[in-house]
């Protein structure tokens, strides 16, 4: 867990950034005709038939700090834990979880909330509320333990 | 064609990501704090991508195909099963602890913290146990 450190509110940048994604979501449906789920897209760039242009979007979203350097002349501000075991259970239970529940903050969050899917609806509200009282529990129950 | 227009999709996605603040598990994780440090951010990331995919995919739809691809393969699923629900809670938690759901650490890689190097694999290792479990009778069967 990370320590605790304030961060700016920052609507615009986000609302931004937001409807970025969105028109990357709008892309991929209007050229690919299939939801721009992350844990779909880099399950199927293992093993589905048109892998080709899977490998390239997440070969996209690696390549995006670069050209945020490239623009910036700094990589992007980021702040990741440094505790290994408990990022290695978190990428565990990630991967799990979302190959397991068919989808991610992307998949379902965006993706099927546009389309009004009552499943993604309530796979969001878990998910948001089990993501909510873990940060509880480690930040305010422990207290910075892990 | 299709290379070229997938790789621009997901560099889109991920300028998406570090504009907003979403590739930063600091910033998530204050999102998630709403109890303490709550930083509301991420809120309009999720309002201004998913109402532009409201409006999007139904102008995409009114395509008789994809550009690119001979059909539309959008996911039919509607039940609400214990696989579903377990996956979401396993997911939360997971994402709750490393502030990182599936793209933001993808786009993460290229700094290469310690953390999302270790991040990454395991949770290709958790998506390829997800599949096999998620097709195993004994979910089939609890769901």
């Amino acid at each position: 867990m990370l320590p605790i450190t304030q961060t700016d509110f920052t609507p615009w940048a986000s609302l931004g950034g937001g409807i970025l994604i969105g028109l990357s979501t709008v892309m991929v449906m209007a050229l690919f005709g299939r939801v721009t789920g992350i844990i779909g897209i880099t399950a199927g760039a293992a093993n589905a038939d048109d892998r080709g242009w899977r490998i390239a979007f997440i070969a996209g979203l690696i390549a995006a700090p670069l050209l945020w350097l490239v623009a910036t002349g700094a990589m992007p501000q980021q702040a990741v834990s440094d505790n290994l075991p408990g990022m290695a259970i978190a990428g565990l239970m990630v991967g799990l979880g979302t190959a397991l529940g068919s989808g991610c903050t992307s998949g379902h969050g965006i993706c099927g909330l546009a389309r009004l899917s009552a499943r993604s609806l309530v796979a969001v509200i878990t998910f948001m509320v089990f993501a909510a009282g873990t940060v509880f529990v480690l930040r305010h129950v422990i207290g910075g333990a892990v | 064609m299709r290379i070229f227009f997938g790789f621009l999709s997901g560099l889109v996605f991920g300028i998406g990501l570090v504009i907003s603040g979403m590739a930063n598990p600091a910033k998530v994780l204050n999102f998630l704090d709403v109890f303490g440090a709550w930083d509301p951010s991420l809120a309009f990331v999720m309002g201004g991508a998913s109402l532009t995919a409201f409006v999007g995919y139904r102008l995409a739809w009114r395509q008789e195909r994809p550009a690119l691809l001979p059909t539309f393969d959008i996911p039919t699923a509607s039940d609400i099963d214990g696989k579903l629900l377990t996956g979401a809670a396993v997911f939360g938690i997971g994402w709750g602890i490393g502030g990182f759901c599936p793209g933001p650490a993808w786009t993460a890689l290229t700094i290469a913290a310690p953390g999302t190097l270790i991040f990454v694999p395991m949770m290709l290792i958790g998506i390829f146990i997800g599949r096999r479990l998620r097709s195993s009778p004994f979910a089939t069967r609890s769901a």
